[in-house]
């Protein structure tokens, strides 16, 4: 309950942060690991709820971004038949929207095939799906551009009444269009969770035989939270091309998978509010270290964090808090007598 | 819990099953058929195949040859959640739990089968999850009653005791409204009264209209509550009937107790 107050109040906080704190700088450093967060919230659900590992996340974030700007910019290319393939530029929604579909496509592609290989073999095919989008991105120049990535990708836009069709350029709405989707996706991934199939992933991650026992269909949950996840990371993408208005095939890269399991394990894995204080710390630290040590006593600070939470809180800084309030709090009630539970 | 079937006598039928592993044959050929409504026990020394033929019937292990008909209904090449979604669930011999959760959430979580709401109704929060998810809590808090773990809802199940967690494993199979049971060595590591109690659930379970098949070592419990027993012995049956008829079998004793001639007393 408390819980609930203070994130309404966090997001009450957010959302009017552009409105009394004027620095674009920060503004933007925000919206970009905003974005990363919602990446790491759809990772969450696989690695956290159903304790598989993806470490090919960065391809469904690449392939999410991609979809969107290509649709947005609109594109020729040919497949072999007698004539290219046109495709006209769409909507912007239309094409984020387009981003969310085919990421979420190619999650279930990959969750039936690599839940049949479970454990290491799924991480390795999370691996190689990963690399073999960077490559594909790199060298099917005629539709990616390569490595000379696209620009010009347009910003998204919103009706606003009154106001008529606006784009979201400036700093600000881009934060707040972040903002807005990183909660709608958040809300979306504790519905789930909460529900008969949340508990359906869990009951797979805590023991499979037992689940199957009970009539859990295995491979038909994995896959749900497979396309689940790999949708809301292509939202991720496609935010990220409106956004930085750029993309180059290095959204594939391994570093940026990396990244968010980082997040999501040093925030605690399989609780929802983990990928969120674990995304804020480690995708603002770097930054707020930027002005202050020099690049190599950046990543060591950033290392020996990494280290020490891992360390120290092994189930993540979220599950070590919510103990501590727990152990906190009949201690201050039992004096009281006939107060508590 | 539903009537079982009118028409078929048989709640579970078995017919010529074999389990090869390798070169070793766990299972040569067995056949027995389990009555709707009755306690049947399945006894027989470590290694005789007893575990092996729950795993074939609940799906988890392909037999080598032969067939599991339950209800009528051929199981061969179903999954482990097709079985339990026909009303055939399992216990597992080592106590089996979802240990993270309280043990509240693991009924909630068992009683999957009970659920329809989809991906969609998720997202959607849809009415229609509110009423189920209600009707959900309130049959956990049943099963909960039923078992005598009420008092324990809000505790991790990993940190229950060890006869607590073994009467979970129970709350978590009923959860998935069998009308077949097979619990696998429930008694095991249960001191003497906990059995009691146990046997005394068990016949509950029954009275609800839950046919069961046990795996048990307790030689007292097994002989008290069983309506039919049958004897593995090296992967085939030596012996079969009444708990009476089956304790002064010959075969039977020179099986667990050697061939020595106090045997016999």
């Amino acid at each position: 309950m408390s819980g609930r107050i203070g994130g309404a109040l966090l997001l009450v906080a957010m959302a009017t942060l552009p409105l009394w704190m004027g620095d674009l700088y920060v503004l933007a450093i925000l919206t970009s690991t905003g974005i990363f967060i919602i990446a790491a919230i759809s990772l969450n659900l696989l690695l956290g709820f159903t304790g598989q590992l993806s470490l090919g996340h960065a391809a469904f974030f690449g392939i999410g971004a991609y979809t969107s700007a290509l649709l947005s910019l609109g594109f020729d290319v040919d497949i072999g038949l007698a004539d290219p393939v046109v495709v006209a530029p769409k909507p912007v929604w239309i094409a984020f929207l387009g981003a969310v579909v085919v990421s979420g496509l190619f999650g279930w592609l990959i969750g039936k095939l690599a839940f049949r290989v479970r454990g290491a073999y799924f991480v390795i095919v999370t691996i190689s799906f990963a690399e073999v989008m960077r490559m594909v991105a790199l060298n099917w120049v005629d539709l990616t551009e390569g490595p000379m990535a696209l620009n010009n990708i347009p910003p998204l836009s919103l009706w606003w009444p009154g106001r008529g069709v606006i784009t979201l350029a400036t700093k600000a709405q881009a934060y707040w269009l972040v903002l807005t989707v990183g909660a709608l996706c958040y809300l979306l991934v504790a519905s789930v969770v909460r529900s008969r199939i949340g508990r359906a992933l869990v009951a797979l991650r805590e023991n499979e035989p037992l689940a199957r026992s009970v009539g859990v269909r295995v491979t038909h949950y994995l896959v749900v939270a497979t396309v689940v996840s790999a949708a809301i990371a292509g939202a991720a993408g496609g935010l990220y091309a409106h956004c930085v208005r750029i993309v180059d095939p290095d959204v594939f890269l391994f570093i940026y998978t990396v990244t968010m399991v980082i997040m999501v394990v040093s925030g605690g894995k399989g609780t929802l509010a983990g990928p969120v204080v674990g995304g804020l710390i480690f995708g603002l630290l770097p930054q707020a270290l930027r002005g202050t040590a020099p690049p190599e006593v950046q990543w060591i600070v950033y290392g020996i964090g990494i280290i020490l939470i891992v360390f120290f809180l092994p189930r993540g800084i979220v599950p070590a808090f919510a103990g501590l309030a727990r152990l906190r709090m009949p201690r201050a009630l039992r004096p009281s007598a006939g107060v508590g539970s | 819990m539903s009537a079982p079937d009118a028409d078929s006598a048989a709640a579970l039928e078995v017919r010529d099953l074999a389990v090869h592993i390798g070169g070793l044959v766990a299972l040569a050929g067995i056949s027995f058929q389990v009555p709707v409504g009755a306690i049947v026990s399945l006894i027989g020394p470590n290694g005789a195949g007893k575990t092996t033929a729950f795993n074939v019937i609940t799906g988890f292990m392909q037999p080598t040859r032969g067939q599991v008909v339950f209800r009528g209904r051929d199981l061969a090449r179903l999954t482990p959640d097709r079985i339990a979604a026909l009303g055939l669930v399992r216990t597992f011999q080592r106590t089996s739990l979802f240990a993270g959760c309280s043990v509240f959430d693991n009924v909630l979580t068992a009683l999957h089968l009970r659920g329809r709401v989809g991906l969609l109704g998720a997202l959607l929060r849809l009415p229609s999850l509110r009423r189920e998810e209600a009707g959900l809590r309130a049959a956990t808090r049943e099963i909960l009653d039923f078992v005598g773990l009420a008092g324990r809802a809000d505790e991790t199940a990993g940190n229950l005791a060890y006869g607590e967690q073994r009467l979970l494993g129970l709350a978590i199979a009923l959860a998935a409204e069998p009308t077949l049971l097979l619990l696998d060595e429930p008694a095991a590591g249960l001191n003497p009264s906990e059995t009691e109690s146990f046997k005394q659930l068990v016949r509950r379970v029954r009275e609800r209209g839950t046919t069961v098949l046990l795996v048990e070592h307790d030689m007292q419990m097994v002989m008290s509550i069983s309506d039919e027993v049958l004897v593995l012995n090296q992967g085939s049956i030596i012996a079969a009937g009444p708990p009476a008829a089956v304790q002064r079998d010959a075969e039977v004793i020179r099986a667990y107790l050697g061939t020595g001639k106090r045997a016999a007393a």
